[in-house]
Order: C-alpha cells, then structure tokens, then sequence
C-alpha cells in the first residue's frame, strides 16, 4: 500500500507526524504489522486482519490498544525514540514534559525522542486535555510505559551478553556490561524497527503498567531542568501547521449564518440572493442552523453576509439584560442547590456574634474569546470522515461527530493540531461538528471557520456568580463564622463534544431531556473557622437551548469566580479586625491540627509565607492611610488550591484616583505543584495564567441586551492588552511538602490554580490603597472613578 | 476578477482574483504563507500582521488592489537560512504558549525597532498595545523585545538548548 493511499492527509501532517523519526508511526505500522497486531482485544482484529492488503484509506480507524507498549514507544534503528500519549498541549509545554518524563524513565537522551499526541487512530485515548491532569495523572502512565520499555531493553541485552540484567548499565539509550564496557549494544540495534509485543496490564489507561518501577525521584535527570519547549521554533519562524492551515485538494469554504437574536426561528431562506457571488456552491440549512458554502474562502465570507434569511423573532424576552443579570440572578428559584455538610452552626454562630460583616460580590459571564475564532476542516472521502481540529478533546470529538452523524465511530478520525487556545472553548468543539456535518453534506472537504463576531458573541462563557457572605467575630476578636452562599448562572452547562448539546444540534432542534445541572463552586482554602458553611446554588436563565450565554468550562471552571469572593472576604474580615492581611490568613492556616489534611495545610502555609517573603511584604493592617497625589499605591494577597496544587498571589496596584485607572504593577506567585517536570515552562504557565485572571479582573465582561449579546469583538468584549502588563512577576516555585526528598514524590497539575487567586489579590489591593472596596467585576476605569468618587477618595 | 500583481519575501506573483479581496486570504489561500492568521478581520487584533514600506500592516482589512509596495511576511524574516534576531529572541525567551497571535507580535516588534532600535518600555508598551494575545504572553514579548534589541545591536548571544531563568 502506498503512503498516498492511507487518507488524504496533507503532507504537512505527514510531516507533522514524521518530523522527528527516521520512521513514520504509518510506516512503522504498516512494516511491522502492528496495526492488525495491536487490535488483539477488539472484534476488529478480523476486519482489520482482511483489510491489511487493502490500501488503508477504506478505514476502519481503530483504537490504538493502550495494553500494547507499542502503542506507547517506537525505537528507531537510528536508537531515536518517538512516544504517542493520547493528550494535546495547549501550548504550556506539555508535549515537551512528556518528553521528558518518558526520556528519563526510558533512559533516552531528550533530544533524541520525540512526541506525538492526539492523533485519535495514533495514540491511545487518554482523553486530550482538560482538567490540568496532564502531568498529575496522565504523566503516571507514561512514566510507567517508558520504564517499561527500559526494562524489556535490558533484558534483551542481559540474553545478548550472557549476563543478569542487574550486572548492565544504560546511559542514553545504550546498555553496557558494568564489568567490561567494550560490551555495548543500543536500544535501536536491539529493537529498532521492530515491535517490542510485550502486553501491559491496567483496568483504565490510567493504571496501565507493566513489570517495571518508575524511578526514584533522586534518580531523574531530565526531569527537574528546562530544555526548549520542542514547539517554540516553529511557532517563531512560521513553518507551523496549525490546524487553521490544513488544505487538501478539493477543500471548499463555509460560513455560519447565525440567528439574530437568541430563539429566533427560521422561516425561509432566500438562495438567490447569493446565488451571483463567484464561486458560490450551496446554502445548507436544518432547523435553524444555516451555512454557505463557497469555492473560496472570502467568497464565503460574502456571501454569509449577503444571504437574506427570514427569522421569526420570538414572543418573549430570552434573558434579562446584562444590567439587570444579577438582580434577576439573586430573585431566581435554584435550580440546584449544592450544600456541603456544614462545620458547627453558622447561623446560630452569626446571631451570637459580636460583631457581624456581611457582603456581596458579583462576577458577570465572561468569554473564552480565543484569539482565532473556531475551525476545523473535514475531509469525507473514501466513506471516512477525517477532521482536522484544534480540539483539546480529540477524542471526544471523533465519538461525538460519529454520533452525531450516525457514522461507525472507528470511521472517523481526529486528527489533533494546535490551534488557538482558549482554555475549555474546544473541548466543545462545535467547529469540529460543523465542519463534518457540512463535509457530509456537500460530499467534499469543508473548511468552516467562524467570524470574530460569532465567536465573540457564541462562543460558550464562563457563568456569571453572585456570591453573598457573612462573617461574624465573638467579643474578644476571635473570628468565629464565616458563610458563603454562591448563585451562579449556570444551568444546562455545556458537556464535552456531546452530539445533542454542541450548538449545531441546539440549532437543529435536538434537546436533552435533563440538561446538565451545571455547578456553582465553594472555596477551596485551609482555614480553620468553628462554624462554617459554603451553600453553592445554580440558576437557570429563562432559555438554556440556542442562546448565547451557554456556559462551558472557562479555565479553572467557576474557581476564579468562587475564590474572588471568598478571599476578598477573608481581606474584608481582616480589615474588620485591624489585623495583617498575611498574619491573618495564616492565623486561620495554624488554626487547625485535628483535621486529616495536614499535607494540604502545611503546603498552604508555605506558599502564604514564601509569597509574602518574596514581595517583602510589610507587615500592617489595610487599607494604608490615602496618600497625596493621584497615583495610590496597595499590595493584596489572595491564596487558594486546586487538587494538589497550591498557590498564592500577591498583587501591587497603582489605582490613578483622576481617572480611575488601574495598573497592576507587579504580581508574585508563590506555587506549589509537588514535582516540577520543566521549571521555565512552569513560569510561562504561571505569567499566562495570572495575565489571564487580570484580564478577567479588569476588562472582562459579557454585555447583552433581552435578545442578544451585545460584547462581538475586542472593542466591545476588552481585553488585557501590553499597556497592562505588570512591570515586574516574581515566581517562586515551593516544595512545602514535609519530606521534599522523598523518592515518590508525585507531579500535581499546574495549569490553573493560578487564575483563582488574581482577582481577589487585585481586589484586596485596591482597597489597601484606596480604602476602597469593589466587589464587582471587572474594574474598569469608569467603575473604579465611581467607586472613588462615592468614598470621596477623588 | 482581474490581474493583480503582488512582490512577497522578494517573490513576484500575479494572480487573477477579485481585488477587493482582504490581502490576508490571498497570502494564506493562495500563496501558502500562513505565517499572517485571521484573528477578527477587523483590525483590531494583529494576528494578520504583515509589513507594507515599513509599516505593520493588518492584510485583514487591507484589500489586496491597495498594495503597491513588496510585502514582508514571518516567512520573510529569516534570511539564508538564518532566523531574525527577533525570531532568535523569541526563542531565547521562550515567548509562545499557543503561538497563533505571536505573528502579530513578531511582525508588529519588527516594524517597531526597525524605527526604533532602541525603545523606551513606555514605546515597547505602547508600540505593541494593539497587539493581542490571549495566551498573555505579554511580558515575555516585551522581554524579547529588549533582547532582540540588543541582538540587533550586536550584544548578547543565540539560544542555548536549556532555558534559564
């Protein structure tokens, strides 16, 4: 069979998959057989098996065994590695973590291995990305598989040479007799080429093991340093493909044409309004979805914009106006209350209580705005359906795409390239759908990219909260209670790739009869508090099918929200009791010794006092006395964790009491994420993640009327551009573990807990200069002059 | 449709296409350099960034029959085979995360020092305020804008393979 007739992948995915290996994972499979061998526990084995002489491009597209180390590890003849993890890199460096974790294990140099990942018929399925689990649960396999793989390596060359395998050496992928070094073999002359047919064990990929034990932590070498993220090159000189890039022949253009206004319904489309735009192919409409298709890209552009559809506005109001969102949020029936059991009794605590604080704080829904609106091209040839996608959950889209159009799930493909990140966007990738339904439709490569309007204003968003609180001191000071009860807009919560919840199936009419309960969020802290209750609600916005304001996970879904609230509180109750803002978060930290979560505590501990030494923190109560002069100056902190990881911010505001602007002018991090696999990689993580929440803390807000969203573009939906950036970041990366020596040390998730502290940092800034406080998001000029002006801070 | 003549990375090319045709599909679609990325289409983000005589350019809202001077793409940076001393930079620095913006930030620092070798911060900030990133690698990009700078200058060194803080 000839490399042309697998698919019709473009050649710079061929090269994409072949860039760093002497041989292609196609060749690869192909010489040795793999692809029928390596479907031992599936019914295909048959089907397959009869196709091997066949050209591949008839499908099927089974799924790479995860029990099967070949599946996981190629050793070249050249003694190169290539590994395939079934995870995508955001673009935080993931892929070269990998790397690295998998090069140590394996005994590889770095620069002799590469990494594949995504590709959904190349990898095994370990989900794609999300959740920040690539290094802390997904890195665990692949560790295990690369030890794996050294360990059946030395036991070839322990047969070879005559000796134990407890009497050979590896360095860099070569195995030596320790008595007599001139016996030498590489991993690429004992099995370059050829499969390694050695079975792992697991109930879940998760747990897929084999005999060998990963290594000590002492024994890591490539771990723990920061070579070159492998991307970064190709990304500077422009030879990368993004997924926005792919192009075979035959590929046509189209265009979504989205209703007016939420719930609006179609009535007829005018076809010959468009029909004289060059290159125009066909109008595809079912239910209220509808799209162009042209021979060119701009063609399509055209000819969305000059289509003429009849919509029926509906009767009654979709949703109240952004202005109005959270008196209606507050007045709505919860349409599911979330209530953890409650530590002793909050409210008689509060009605005891000497002194009583309350306060209310308000995020609004905020976009994902990827910088490149969604895409995908997908290619309907040979009865197949291949999609090319940025998607973060490749897998989840080919069995969603193959529901949804009622196709064999081992007839689609994903294949998996970067593509503009957006930090949860993907992972519902309705682009994905629509360009398969559109392939299907036309019978040809389609491309579908969507305007910056549409994006803006459809993509999913992150849910408005509204979060009361209430906190009460006895007579001597002693705080004694703190409640927390958290309204968020998020019913009918968008799910990953379902085929009946992607916007193209809410347009099509499809409805779920239980939408998903969405989720509000509780803080996530250490503090020790005798009487405590964190109360999260959802409410349901009147429409929850083909509106606008559908929510997905926004980066660290719901935490930058919760924790704003929480940890402003924390600041507003040190205020209350004129004490230290970093004396008092760890007053409540040491507070605790009888709880089963010392680990966690003395890690909180840790990064509260790393952050405050590493911003020379003063030592005084807030707000500071208002100094003269338009610039005010403020420090705040904010702390919180995520799973394992652990982290907390300090932020420096400068608050221009003329005009009400806000800069931040320096932010420190103090992280603790256990195991750091690639230290720089981390910092870059960090900086993004806490530009990220900055941007969410001073621009970031979805406007809308009762019909529309009204934030479609940069202008209207702001965000953090170079005149905010802080003049100065300071990174320190903990290890408050007890025993930071000890051989198992694990690798916690880094990619999101540092969006949750920001905004209550920069809060709690604000009001140290200012004497202000503001609890609602964001914090814009024209809010903060208000602000100052009602405090007669002006 | 009609004849339009375009001079690319020192590449003539005549094309038959409607003219009034953003200069950014043409580049990608039909000259294969997908250095520029349409990010809105409305000028307001940079991914499109192109130089036009010296000027950083949005090729989104440009239509292509307005072009009368050659056109430099990231493609066109590199010369011989050696990468710009802002490419270098970026490298150095490990600027990108997803790296879909970081045309618009190479392209737009490019046009920035060649008028500028060497800029204030204020002129980093404020040369670079309307180029966006929503991975928020700002800070790194202005780092590399120093460095570039002084690799320009002809003081410091190329990459290593290791990262350093």
């Amino acid at each position: 069979m000839s490399e042309a007739a697998f698919t019709n992948v473009p050649k710079q995915v061929e090269e994409l998959l072949e860039k760093c290996g002497t041989t292609s994972r196609r060749n690869f499979l192909k010489t040795s057989g793999l692809l029928v061998v390596s479907l031992t526990a599936s019914p295909l084995v048959a089907k397959a098996g009869s196709q091997a002489a066949a050209p591949q491009a008839g499908g099927p597209y089974p799924d790479p065994d995860f029990r099967q180390l070949d599946s996981w590890i190629v050793i070249h003849e050249d003694n190169t590695a290539t590994f395939y993890v079934g995870k995508t890199d955001l673009g935080q460096g993931t892929g070269t973590a990998f790397r690295q974790l998998m090069s140590d294990e394996l005994d590889m140099p770095f620069d002799k291995t590469t990494c594949i990942m995504g590709v959904t018929d190349l990898t095994v399925d370990q989900g794609g990305s999300g959740g920040s689990d690539a290094i802390q649960v997904d890195g665990w396999p692949m560790r295990r598989v690369a030890a794996e793989a050294r360990r059946v390596l030395l036991d070839m060359a322990s047969k070879r040479f005559g000796v134990p395998a407890d009497q050979l050496s590896v360095v860099e992928g070569v195995i030596m007799v320790k008595a007599d070094t001139t016996k030498k073999v590489t991993y690429g002359e004992l099995i370059g080429g050829k499969r390694f047919n050695v079975s792992l064990t697991g109930n879940n990929i998760d747990a897929t093991t084999g005999q060998a034990k990963v290594k000590p932590v002492q024994d890591l070498k490539i771990v723990g340093k920061s070579p070159q993220r492998d991307d970064i090159p190709a990304k500077v000189d422009g030879s990368i493909k993004y997924a926005v890039d792919v192009k075979v022949p035959g590929m046509v253009h189209a265009r979504n044409v989205r209703p007016p206004m939420a719930g609006a319904k179609l009535i007829s489309i005018d076809e010959a309004s468009v029909r004289n735009i060059p290159g125009f192919i066909k109008v595809v409409s079912k239910g209220n979805y509808v799209a162009v298709v042209c021979q060119r890209e701009e063609q399509a552009i055209a000819a969305a914009r000059q289509l003429k559809v009849n919509w029926e506005k509906p009767a009654t109001a979709q949703f109240p106006s952004s202005e109005d969102l959270f008196n209606y949020m507050r007045s709505a029936t919860p349409t599911s209350t979330q209530r953890p059991n409650p530590v002793g009794n909050p409210d008689t605590a509060l009605m005891g209580a000497a002194t009583v604080i309350d306060a209310e704080y308000e995020i609004p829904f905020q976009g994902h705005t990827a910088i490149g609106p969604a895409h995908a091209m997908a290619d309907p040839s040979n009865g197949q359906m291949t999609i090319y996608s940025n998607d973060m959950k490749s897998y989840g889209l080919r069995t969603g795409v193959a529901q949804f159009l009622e196709m064999p799930r081992d007839r689609v493909r994903v294949v998996w390239m970067e593509g503009p990140q957006a930090y949860g966007r993907t992972a519902a990738d309705d682009a994905g759908f629509e360009a398969a339904f559109l392939a299907k439709e036309v019978g040809r490569p389609v491309r579908v990219q969507w305007m910056r309007q549409e994006e803006t204003a459809w993509d999913t968003k992150g849910p408005a909260f509204t979060v009361k609180m209430r906190g009460g001191f006895d007579a001597q000071g002693n705080l004694v209670a703190v409640d927390y009860e958290a309204r968020a807009a998020d019913y009918n919560h968008l799910g990953y790739n379902e085929p009946d919840t992607v916007l193209i199936a809410q347009l099509m009419g499809k409805r779920r009869s239980t939408p998903a309960p969405g989720g509000g969020a509780t803080p996530s802290d250490m503090y020790t508090i005798p009487n405590r209750r964190n109360i999260a609600h959802v409410v349901s916005l009147p429409v929850v099918w083909e509106t606008p304001l559908r929510t997905g996970n926004l980066r660290d879904p719901n935490g930058p929200q919760s924790t704003f609230a929480s940890e402003s509180f924390i600041d507003e109750l040190a205020a209350a009791a004129k004490a230290d803002p970093v004396e008092f978060r760890l007053k409540l930290l040491t507070a605790g010794n009888a709880d089963n979560n010392a680990f966690l505590r003395a890690r909180s501990i840790a990064v509260v006092k790393a952050a405050a030494e590493a911003y020379g923190w003063d030592k005084r109560p807030s707000p500071k006395p208002v100094s003269n002069g338009n610039i005010l100056t403020g420090r705040g902190i904010a702390y919180t964790y995520r799973s394992q990881t652990v982290v907390a911010e300090i932020a420096e505001v400068e608050v221009n009491r003329k005009t009400g602007h806000v800069w931040v002018k320096r932010l420190v991090c103090a992280h603790d994420c256990g195991l750091v696999v690639n230290p720089e990689a981390l910092r870059r993580t960090i900086e993004g993640g806490m530009l990220h929440s900055l941007s969410r803390t001073l621009h970031e807000e979805v406007k809308f009327d009762t019909e529309k969203v009204t934030s479609v573009d940069w202008a209207t939906h702001p965000s953090l551009t170079h005149l905010d950036t802080p003049a100065q970041i300071d990174i320190v990366l903990v290890n408050g573990d007890p025993n930071p020596n000890r051989p198992d040390l694990p690798h916690y998730g880094a990619g999101e807990t540092v969006c949750k502290p920001t905004l209550a940092a920069v809060a709690n800034a604000i009001y140290d200069a200012t004497g202000v406080r503001l609890r609602r998001i964001p914090f814009r000029d024209e809010r903060m002059l208000a602000a100052l002006k009602t405090a007669g801070v002006v | 449709m009609s004849n339009v003549t375009l001079k690319v990375n020192g590449k003539t090319h005549t094309l038959d296409i409607d003219p009034s045709t953003p200069l950014l599909y043409i580049l990608r679609n039909d000259l294969d350099l997908r250095g520029p990325r349409f990010g809105c289409g409305l000028g307001q983000c940079g991914a499109c960034t192109v130089i036009i005589n010296g000027v950083a350019t949005r090729s989104c809202i440009t239509p292509v029959s307005s072009v009368k001077n050659e056109i430099t793409t990231l493609e066109g940076l590199a010369k011989n085979g050696k990468l710009h001393p802002i490419q270098q930079a970026w490298i150095d620095e490990q600027v990108p995360q997803c790296g879909f913006c970081q045309n618009g930030q190479m392209m737009t620092a490019k046009a920035l020092l060649d008028k500028n070798p060497h800029p204030t911060d204020a002129q980093i900030r404020e040369g670079m305020a309307r180029t966006l990133c929503r991975c928020m690698t700002y800070y790194r990009v202005q780092a590399a804008i120093k460095r570039a700078a002084k690799l320009i200058a002809g003081i410091g060194t190329g990459s290593k393979k290791e990262v350093t803080a």
